[in-house]
């Protein structure tokens, strides 16, 4: 049912028109979102994964009501985005990574405690989630330190605890881990989850460029490459995908009569390549499924062949985002927070 | 999808509150960031020299022009004109240059957006403070002129209740047209920065700050009569001054009542105006993403 959707959005699309400055005739358009169909349920940590440009941006700032979509509709806590967003904006919030924001001259409970005001929370409730928070997320220290005079990755947890203060129903974060090092970006990725842990029919909606983020936080991702979404589904439903695809490294002692051949012939080996190695051999399998791999081992075992080491190479999300994009995320990306799983 | 109707607009009496919030909230952190004065001694300074150097330049070229008759009542027209104009600056950049701080410097816009706040409220609010600052400067000319330049302003003869009354219907409109101004600034992405600034000495002219409007040419005085700060500053100069206001015949003909009645038409006009262009730009600045545009400047 349409009423138990946070989010919905249908057919939604958006074009910039860019207008050259000194002709006005010119333009160029600029297609940023195209046909995205989203249902995202109450209590869901969705995210939003895709390159630099791919349009996650565009998406967060129609949904939190800052811009006009051009096609289509939205619908946020039932409401539409472009006729009702005044009854959108107490039930939301927002945070984007990657830039400083704040009145610099005001502390960080200042801060807090005045954008708690804007949504009508009392003075006392606000300074005791404030402090609550501000601990949870290892800035209870900074509490009393002027904006101004806090690092960049400072402010963006402190921002970060702004978009939570409100408890609001739906709550988008744009990049939240964007520039963050490695230890403040588990931090706020530990903060998020217990969040939703403890408010099960909150909702989230993250973007990010970050595979392991995705990976380890979201319910469920959609993959946007150029404004379309390519796919939708749990990261571990998106790597079942290429999962019968399972590839398998072993390394073992000398092969004796073992061949390639032979392992090929069982049910369910796609793949089976023997490479003489120093002191023994790898062999590399492509298995349809996890299954498949007693039935090799007993093989193996029957050739008096030992197993040395073995590794199974679990299809990432980044397999998934090759195999739908064509290029991998990494090729634009720098930085902390990436990671392959294994 | 399907919701009772009754659910999809949120009560009027929210609407107030909300409103009431914004501004109560803004005017809060207007004064936060107007009293962040890192040398107060210093501002103090300033905050006096500032208003005086302006008006004694004034003095000087009066002075200069009329062979220093200062009593002679167009010397306190000019005068109160002169003083009481700093809060056409104050008002109006006070309520516009918020748009341009939080989107360019502060880059909370679009979180003040996001937030259940009322945004005209919220920049009246973020006026205020600069209201005071500004009336703090209207008290220090005013104070120098009735002491150094025998200007004739006797707080037992001012006419307290019209000078109130006008003050806030004055300050009110001034607000409006801020709000205006504001609302012009967030559809403008570029560089606008002084917009207040520069409407306010645009109007100087155009007001009767320091001269009647008889003396702009006939196909600007209309302009002049559709201003509210013309009325406005006739009825603090009446006000203050009681009959030796009249140094002009340009609004001699109104009763005080009259012009407080045009004063109230044209606020009223403006805060509709103000309402139709806010709603227009909000409009336009999301259809083309501005509110969160920064020029990088
Ligand atoms: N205000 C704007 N005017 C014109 N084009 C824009 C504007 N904002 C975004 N775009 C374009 O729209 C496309 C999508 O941008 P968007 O910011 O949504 O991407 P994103 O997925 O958030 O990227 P990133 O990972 O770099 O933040 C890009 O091609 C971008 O250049
Ligand atoms: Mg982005």
């Amino acid at each position: 049912m349409a009423a138990d959707l946070a989010i919905e959005t249908h057919q939604l699309g958006r074009i910039y028109t860019i207008r050259n400055r000194r002709e006005r005739r010119i333009r160029r358009e600029i297609v940023a979102l195209q046909d995205v169909n989203l249902e995202i349920p109450r209590g869901e940590l969705f995210g939003l994964l895709g390159p630099n440009g791919a349009g996650k941006t565009t998406l967060i700032k129609i949904l939190t009501t800052l811009l006009a979509p051009t096609t289509g509709w939205a619908r946020v806590a039932g409401y539409d985005v472009v006729r009702e967003p005044h009854s959108i904006r107490p039930r939301i919030n927002m945070v984007s990574g990657g830039e400083a924001s704040g009145y610099g001259l005001l502390t960080v409970r200042e801060n807090l405690w005045m954008f708690a005001q804007f949504y009508g929370l009392p003075t006392r409730e606000a300074n005791r989630r404030i402090e609550e928070l501000l601990c949870r997320i290892g800035l209870a220290d900074r509490m009393h330190t002027k904006v101004s005079d806090l690092s960049t990755g400072l402010r963006q947890k402190m921002n970060v605890v702004r978009g939570f203060l409100t408890d609001p129903e739906i709550l988008f974060l744009d990049e939240p881990t964007l520039g963050l090092d490695v230890g403040a970006a588990r931090d706020v990725r530990r903060f998020i989850r217990e969040w939703m842990d403890a408010h099960p029919n909150r909702t989230v909606l993250l973007t990010t460029h970050y595979m392991m983020e995705a990976d380890e936080l979201c319910d469920r991702v959609a993959i946007i490459s150029q404004g379309r979404v390519l796919a939708c589904d749990a990261p571990e439903a998106l790597k079942r995908r290429l999962q019968r695809d399972a590839r398998l490294d072993i390394e073992i002692t000398a092969p004796n009569s073992l061949t390639a051949a032979a392992l090929e012939a069982l049910p369910g080996v796609r793949k089976a390549v023997l490479t003489d190695v120093e002191g023994g051999a790898r062999l590399n399998l492509v298995l349809e499924e996890d299954s498949v791999l007693p039935g090799v081992i007993q093989v193996l075992t029957e050739h008096a062949v030992q197993v040395r080491h073995l590794t199974k190479r679990e299809p990432t999300l980044e397999d998934v985002f090759v195999d739908l994009v064509g290029r991998t995320l990494a090729d634009s990306e720098t930085g902390g927070g990436h990671g392959h799983g294994s | 999808m399907m919701r009772p109707s009754a659910h999809r607009y949120i009560g009027l009496s929210e609407r107030w509150r909300a409103a009431w919030r914004s501004f109560r909230i803004a005017t809060w952190l207007g004064w936060q960031i107007e009293s962040n004065w890192t040398d107060p001694f210093l501002f103090a300074v300033y905050s006096m020299l500032k208003p005086l150097a302006s008006a004694a330049i004034l003095v000087v070229m009066y002075g200069v022009i009329t062979q220093a008759q200062f009593q002679h009542p167009v010397f306190a027209y000019i005068y109160l004109g002169n003083a009481f104009y700093i809060y056409v600056g104050a008002v109006m950049t006070g309520v516009s240059w918020a748009v341009i701080d939080d989107r360019e410097h502060y880059r909370t816009l679009k979180y003040i957006y996001v937030a259940p706040v009322r945004i005209p409220a919220y920049w009246l609010g973020r006026g205020v403070a600069r209201f005071l600052t500004g009336s703090f400067a209207v008290l220090i000319t005013l104070t120098a002129g009735v002491l150094f330049l025998r200007v004739p302003l006797h707080p037992a003869r001012v006419d307290w209740p019209l000078f109130l009354l006008s003050l806030v219907l004055g300050v009110g409109a001034l607000a409006l047209m801020g709000l205006v101004l504001a609302s012009i600034s967030l559809r403008v992405a570029h560089h606008f920065f002084l917009i207040g600034e520069a409407v306010a000495g645009a109007l100087y002219l155009l007001s009767g700050a320091i001269f009647p409007l008889e003396v702009l040419p006939a196909w600007l005085r209309p302009l002049g009569f559709m201003m509210p700060i013309t009325y406005w500053l006739e009825l603090i100069r009446r006000s203050l001054l009681g009959d030796a206001a009249r140094a002009f015949p340009t609004l001699a003909g109104f009763s005080n009542g009259q012009l407080l009645g045009i004063l109230t038409g044209l606020s009223v006009l403006f805060a509709l105006v103000a309402a139709v262009v806010f709603q227009l730009c909000d409009r336009q600045a999301r259809d083309r993403g501005l509110i969160d545009q920064t020029t990088n400047y």
